[in-house]
């Protein structure tokens, strides 16, 4: 039997916010042991929730981007249950009325058509703090750090049919995050978790099969391999004829499998009730507005106005707007190049990534500025340099030997244009060629081309290549000298 | 309305409350009474009638994204049970 | 019963003739402090109303605040003692909330309402007894045991804040402070022979006083008359940007108001509190205070509340299941009881709260829990809140046609001790009176208005949202005309 994968994701975005959402602490990274554990990240008796603006403004940001509804009126409710990382014995989250409803993103996987994938839901709720296994003897440590860090849930709908599918919405969602600027969606630090409900069915069927939520899913080749393997566990046991069992399971990377979290998990029974210590959340017009203006070009926008302005192919578009920096370093490049977007393009894509994928570092690292590439670019454009020496003054560059015209005019990389001394090459060259040149009068004319080669070895690559061509057919076409 | 003593042992693990054998049979019979008293709501009809889950309806308030608290430590955890290193300690929790 | 004696001792007198008297330096605020101290010592024991003294942070504060009125910084209520319900957390100081949950807990910062408090100048006498986390109608589910009350010791002070009102009726705190989250505020007023006023919720803030039922609960002043209550209130009131469920509103001089004509006001009757189950005897008086209210130009008449009946089912779905939820941050890892080598993180969790709560506590607990739970939530909790608001619509359209609604504050006198405990229903019946303006939100006061048998009776008072003012001022002008606010038990002098 043909077997359809139906994968929906859950994918909590830790909000970059100074401080917590319902308490002043900092949600800074990395701190000490309960250092960043105020009064009501305790849960001291007789503390309080108060909400934070910012979390909120960050949430409409994301529910605008994904064009889903903003909830005029939305509510925080308890969810009830007893962890040693949830101080108050339940989590400030929402429930039946979140932020944010309804919205989608399109997403492309490698070698397939773009995608919509709808968003169910985008809502607010805070953190819990963590426990230390290790260093307690017997004992587990409880840090509070993270307790009441903001997070925003953002659950898709069932619509992806593969695990390909899922890591291209996850990269969607995760690009779309950093490009609003509401998070930093680091998956070492934890800051952008997703957990997988995934199941299968015959395909062609509309019902949709029992899954399974998949957790502990923290990095993007994990939530990959998890899904496979889950996909794969769920085919055999129904191939089998066993009946799968909607449950949790954890992911475990070292052994790449899932397996179940029954027991722990046991008639989990939340209680949710409106939380009496926060009232209702109510947005007018006006103020969602306000954050609307807010809003940096989006992905996808940018992706559609690189092919209309720059005239770049979708993928080079696609590639060049996957992240804000890399955008804004192309079009900073193409601003100080003064010349052809798609060479700058090519050139960005091409030597820079490479280079620093080479050398692991993002484009933020990058020791050469746009200014730099730019006016390389320039020297491209106007002549002064052929494309194959604009390599070696790059290499140059990255080396921080200086800027392209320093670098060009140290070595005498600048191309010849004078025509005479052009035809000196050329000269020359059919003079130590004679044989070739005859064989060619008689007819061979593809040895033009290693005239030309002869010609550009012999400048040491400066003749502009162009020239030469030109020169070279009017010379062999004119009285044989 | 009568809960049996299941229903109380069951509500006593969701609140995680250790009760003795005493406690979950008089607790038995206290619900039941107290349920049966709570089910005079049902004599009025409430269909359609939006529930009130505040007295006072009003919107929340926000706070600006400032840090405003500092490091107390110390002094929370001079009232803690049991800590070691800066952390609250607990019996192993099993992942 | 001792005689009106005005003027004579000082630990009768009211708030009000203290503050003239610290004011013109009659007496110092340490004198006074020294006064209540020593009154605590000789008569806690016999009534158990205090559950901590700080008789050395009081004598302080009593330092600190004659050297303010010295130098005429000194505001009405500086220099004043009073006596603040355990339930208000006090920095460095133990908040147990009637419970062996908290019995070591030593508060590491100061409730809003506290604060307002020391910002006056007011002296701490200390932390009074309560039910265990304000959960009771007779202060007899204190870890610390049960007040009595100063009328008949045999009997109680009523609950929840029955540690306050007991101490406010031997005198030997001037003013207290108290919680009211279903009359804890107003029925152990009525049952001791005091003033007690629960405001509108959001009025007062609740950050740092311990949560039962959040959507409920509201801390106010209790004292000897309405006056006091006035002075107390004003100090107590405001936003808060710690809680945002307070209001933003401004706090007007509740003392202004106090002599205010009452000329014309309508009070309302609601037939429902004056049917069967009110002592005759109790309606009588009940009646004769009304009269006083018409000699003074005001009209009343007969309302219907029609859902009244419904209030206590409604409470008792409600608020247990907020504090279901509020008390689940009692599981002995952070603060509080912990049990003794506990097996596993399951077994902290459950001996810690099985041996840390009381039986009231508990099965308060296992109520909201279920009403809660998975299959129940729509029956009880949403149903409970949807009754929630047809009682709220039933005050709002009483409130098109009256200024006020008035009835008794209890159905009856202070009971024995002892004699509802095994019957947790008939205990949460008598909260009848009180309930359902916790579940509107409204203000409501209580005051003497005279004895059956010998004990106290009170009359209660229900205001529109925010009118505390008029509240004040109606009783004031009661307690100006009569002289039930000034009877003393016997045996306190």
């Amino acid at each position: 039997m043909d077997w359809e994968p139906v994968i929906g994701l859950e994918i909590h975005v830790q909000l970059a916010t100074k401080s917590k959402i319902f308490s002043g602490a900092s949600t800074r990274y990395g701190a000490e042991a309960n250092t960043q554990a105020c009064d009501v990240d305790v849960g001291l008796p007789g503390v309080l929730p108060v909400l934070n603006e910012e979390a909120v403004r960050m949430a409409i940001k994301l529910g605008l981007a994904i064009d889903a509804t903003i909830a005029r009126r939305s509510v925080f409710a308890r969810k009830n249950y007893f962890y040693p990382d949830l101080p108050k014995g339940y989590q400030i989250s929402q429930y039946e009325l979140p932020i944010v409803s309804r919205g989608y993103v399109e997403i492309q996987a490698d070698g397939e058509e773009p995608k919509i994938i709808g968003v169910t839901r985008a809502h607010l709720e805070e953190d819990a703090g963590k426990s230390v296994h290790e260093g307690f003897a017997s004992m587990s440590g409880i840090d509070l750090n993270r307790a009441g860090t903001p997070l925003l849930e953002i659950v898709s709908e069932p619509d992806m049919r593969s695990a390909k599918e899922a890591i291209a919405y996850m990269k969607t969602i995760h690009t779309l995050v950093r490009y609003l600027e509401i998070s930093d969606a680091n998956m070492q630090e934890g800051s952008f978790r997703c957990d997988a409900n995934v199941s299968v069915r015959p395909k062609g069927a509309t019902a949709f099969g029992t899954r399974a939520e998949l957790k502990n899913l923290n990095s993007f080749r994990f939530v990959e391999r998890a899904i496979n393997y889950e996909l794969q566990r769920q085919i055999d046991m129904l191939e089998a004829g066993e009946r799968i069992l909607q449950e949790t399971r954890l992911y475990d990377a070292n052994k790449n499998e899932t397996r179940s979290m029954r027991g722990k998990e046991e008639a989990n029974d939340y209680r949710y009730f409106p939380d009496p210590d926060l009232l209702p959340l109510e947005l007018d017009e006006r103020y969602i507005e306000s954050v609307r203006a807010e809003l940096p070009e989006l992905p996808r926008q940018k992706k559609l106005r690189f092919m209309a302005d720059y005239d770049l192919s979708a993928y080079d578009a696609g590639v060049l707007s996957s992240s804000r920096e890399l955008a804004d370093f192309y079009e900073a490049t193409v601003r100080a190049s003064g010349s052809d977007p798609k060479l700058c393009a090519n050139w960005v894509m091409g030597d820079l990534l490479g280079a620093l994928n080479k050398e692991g570092k993002s484009i933020t690292e990058s020791p050469v500025s746009p200014t730099m590439v730019g006016a390389l670019m320039a020297r491209i454009a106007d002549n002064t340099i052929s494309g194959k020496i604009a390599k070696e003054v790059f290499e140059a560059m990255w080396r921080s030997e200086g800027d392209a015209d320093a670098i060009i005019a140290a070595k005498g990389l600048k191309q010849v244009t004078d025509t005479r001394a052009i035809e000196r090459f050329i000269d020359e060259v059919l003079e130590e060629n004679a044989e070739q040149l005859a064989q060619y009068r008689s007819g061979k004319e593809k040895l033009f081309g290693h005239f030309v080669g002869q010609i550009l070895k012999k400048s040491r690559g400066k003749a502009n290549p162009q020239q030469v061509n030109t020169l070279l057919r009017k010379k062999l076409k004119g009285p044989s000298s | 309305m009568s809960l049996q003593k299941k229903d109380v042992e069951k509500i006593a693990w969701l609140a995680r409350l250790a009760l003795s054998e005493q406690e979950v049979s008089d607790y038995a019979r206290d619900l039941s009474d107290i349920f049966e008293l709570v089910k005079q709501m049902n004599t009025v009809d409430t269909e359609g009638v939006l529930p009130l889950a505040h007295p006072l309806e009003i919107t929340a308030r926000l706070r600006r994204d400032e840090v405003v608290e500092t490091n107390e430590r110390d002094r929370f955890q001079s009232i803690a049970p049991l800590v070691k290193n800066g952390h609250y300690l607990v019996p192993k929790v099993i992942e | 019963m001792a005689a009106p004696q005005a003027g004579h001792d000082l630990h009768q007198k009211t708030l009000a003739e203290l503050s003239a008297a610290l004011h013109e330096r009659v007496v110092s605020s340490e004198e006074l402090t020294r006064v209540f101290l020593d009154r605590i010592e000789r008569f806690n024991p016999i009534l158990n109303c205090f559950t901590t003294i700080t008789r050395e942070h009081a004598l302080a504060q009593a330092k600190a605040a004659d050297r303010r009125l010295k130098s005429g910084q000194g505001g009405p209520l500086t220099g004043l003692p009073i006596a603040h319900k355990d339930i208000f957390c006090t920095l460095g100081v133990k908040t147990a909330c009637g419970s062996r949950m908290l019995d070591s807990f030593i508060a590491p910062y100061n409730a809003t309402l506290i604060e307002h408090m020391h910002d006056a100048g007011m002296v701490m006498l200390g932390k009074t007894n309560m039910d265990e986390f304000a959960m009771g109608s007779s202060n007899e589910t204190s870890y610390y045991g049960p007040v009595k009350n100063p009328w008949d010791p045999e009997r109680v002070p009523g609950g929840s804040s029955g540690g306050s009102a007991c101490a406010i009726a031997a005198q030997i705190a001037p003013a207290a402070t108290g919680t009211d989250t279903g009359g804890s505020i107003r029925q152990p007023a009525s049952l001791c022979g005091i003033t007690g006023l629960k405001p509108t919720y959001g009025r007062v803030s609740r950050y740092g006083m311990i949560a039962f039922a959040s959507s409920l609960d509201q801390g106010g002043p209790m004292a000897h008359t309405a006056e006091d209550i006035a002075m107390l209130l004003k100090v107590m009131a405001g936003f808060d940007k710690r809680d945002s469920t307070s209001v933003d509103r401004p706090v007007p001089d509740y003392t202004a108001r106090l002599n205010d004509d009452i000329q014309g006001l309508t009070i309302g009757l609601p037939k429902e509190y004056f049917g069967e189950g009110v002592d005759s005897e109790i309606q009588a008086l009940i009646d004769a205070a009304i009269k006083v209210f018409e000699t003074l130009g005001a009209k009343a008449r007969t309302i219907s509340l029609p859902n009244t009946h419904l209030s206590i089912p409604a409470y008792y779905v409600v608020a247990p299941a907020e504090c279901s939820s509020n008390l689940a941050r009692y599981d002995g890892v952070r603060y509080g009881y912990r049990c003794k080598d506990p097996r596993d993180l399951a077994d902290l969790y459950c001996r810690s709260r099985g041996e840390g709560f009381g039986a009231e506590v508990k099965r308060r607990i296992m109520i909201g829990t279920y009403a809660l739970s998975a299959g129940y939530y729509d029956a009880y909790y949403l149903k409970a809140q949807q009754i929630r608001r047809l009682i709220s619509e039933d005050f709002k359209k009483a409130f098109e046609d009256v200024d006020l609604i008035v009835g008794p504050t209890s159905p009856t006198v202070a009971f024995k001790l002892g004699e509802k405990t095994d019957d947790p229903v008939t205990m949460y019946l008598s909260d009848i009176y009180t309930v359902s303006v916790n579940l509107a939100g409204l203000p409501g006061l209580s005051m003497p208005v005279g004895f059956v048998g010998g004990l106290p009776v009170g009359l209660q008072i229900i205001g529109n949202y925010f009118s505390e003012a008029r509240l004040c001022n109606v009783a004031h002008r009661f307690q100006q005309e009569t002289e039930w606010h000034r009877m003393r038990p016997e045996g306190f002098s």
